[in-house]
């Protein structure tokens, strides 16, 4: 594993991801998921949603280390607070 | 009765998902890897965050390659896309001149990307390419070796001549599956040809057209050995696109940091572009 030169903030990175993905499918299995509308033009399943606001999260924080200086840390919070209000609201 | 849930067949998946894996998510874990040191060699690296995505995002060069890369991109659908459904309509139907013709239009797609690159090089020089002379001819001092804009135009027409032919190949496909009952109910209507055109074949070719435009972008997008082979990225660095910017960071100049950056902005922005897409097709399909 050496060669993949990992990391630890990229470790947790894709840890997180990993559990965020095994707590979906978990979820999915006990109370299956029903396409439905909410602020979004589309119709989306849960998974649509997670899929959109991780895409747009990874653009957030680009956006935040090219235009900005503010620790990284802010971005993260605000994609938190977005996931959240897209996997409700969605 | 009640239905029985049966998810064995999930495990069928597990040998792609397997191959997938070694294949596309472990080297991509790895870039991401590198995205975030100063990699010397796997035992010589030193954590450096996000210096190399703020260096990439800030970059004078690889902006105008990507601005590039969209004007390419958008160029050759605005050309290939109506060129090829004009192809389309006019390939005979019934035949032995229905064979030929597909035969002959998909000839270009069976050319390799290097074989295509060396063709147009030859094809577009004044002294023994066809076009290039035919360029002298008309008095016109053709040299995609030195002008920009002739670069431009010799990689754009090389993108159309190698890759009209799928375009045309999906909209005839598309167009021999509409059924003769439409024809002739816009026969008893007396529509015009421009009527059924619009009315008929345009709304049938749907599917087919998202398909092409979706597999040209992406293509396009990505596009590098024909350029590298035409122009090597030139003159100046009028023609080089994304992925020749990311070969010349990541194996010329060996920045390997910088570059698995600049991967993972370019995977971004055509996920992100695939994902439009792939949304816009299924919700066609489905409001079908």
């Amino acid at each position: 594993m050496v060669w993949m030169s990992w990391t630890l903030p990229t470790a947790a990175f894709f840890a997180g991801i990993a559990l965020i993905l095994v707590a979906m499918t978990t979820w999915q299995a006990i109370s299956p998921s029903v396409e439905r509308k909410g602020f979004l033009p589309i119709e989306t399943t849960r998974g649509d949603r997670l899929f959109i606001g991780l895409l747009s999260s990874a653009f957030v924080h680009l956006g935040f280390v090219a235009l900005s200086d503010v620790p990284l840390y802010v971005a993260t919070a605000l994609c938190v607070l977005w996931m959240c209000f897209l996997m409700r609201w969605g | 009765m009640t239905k029985v849930e049966n998810n064995k067949a999930w495990w069928l998946v597990l040998p792609v998902f397997l191959i997938v894996a070694f294949s596309a998510i472990i080297p991509l874990m790895t870039v991401v890897n590198y995205s975030v040191q100063d990699i010397f060699d796997p035992y010589t690296r030193y954590f450096v965050g996000t210096e190399w995505f703020k260096q990439v995002m800030l970059d004078e060069r690889l902006h105008d390659a990507l601005i590039r890369q969209f004007i390419f991109s958008f160029t050759i659908l605005a050309i290939e896309i109506p060129l090829g459904i004009m192809v389309a309509l006019m390939m005979p139907t019934k035949g032995k001149g229905a064979s030929l013709a597909l035969i002959l239009v998909a000839i270009p797609l069976l050319i390799p990307w290097n074989v295509v690159g060396t063709i147009w090089q030859i094809f577009g020089r004044a002294d023994i390419g066809l076009f290039g002379a035919m360029m002298a001819e008309l008095g016109i001092n053709y040299n995609y070796a030195s002008e920009p804009m002739h670069a431009w135009l010799t990689v754009v027409l090389m993108d159309v001549w190698h890759w009209t032919p799928l375009v045309a190949l999906l909209c005839y496909s598309g167009l021999r599956a509409i059924p003769e009952v439409y024809y002739q109910a816009a026969r008893i209507d007396k529509a015009s040809r421009w009527a059924v055109f619009r009315y008929i074949q345009l709304p049938k070719l749907t599917n087919v057209l998202i398909i092409g435009v979706l597999l040209r972008f992406m293509d396009s997008f990505m596009i590098y050995t024909e350029p590298f082979v035409l122009t090597g990225g030139g003159p100046g660095t009028s023609t080089t696109f994304l992925s020749q910017s990311l070969v010349q960071q990541a194996i010329g100049q060996f920045d390997l940091g910088p570059a698995a950056a600049f991967s993972l902005v370019y995977f971004l922005i055509i996920l992100l572009v695939c994902w439009v897409f792939y949304t816009t097709i299924m919700h066609m399909q489905k409001d079908k």
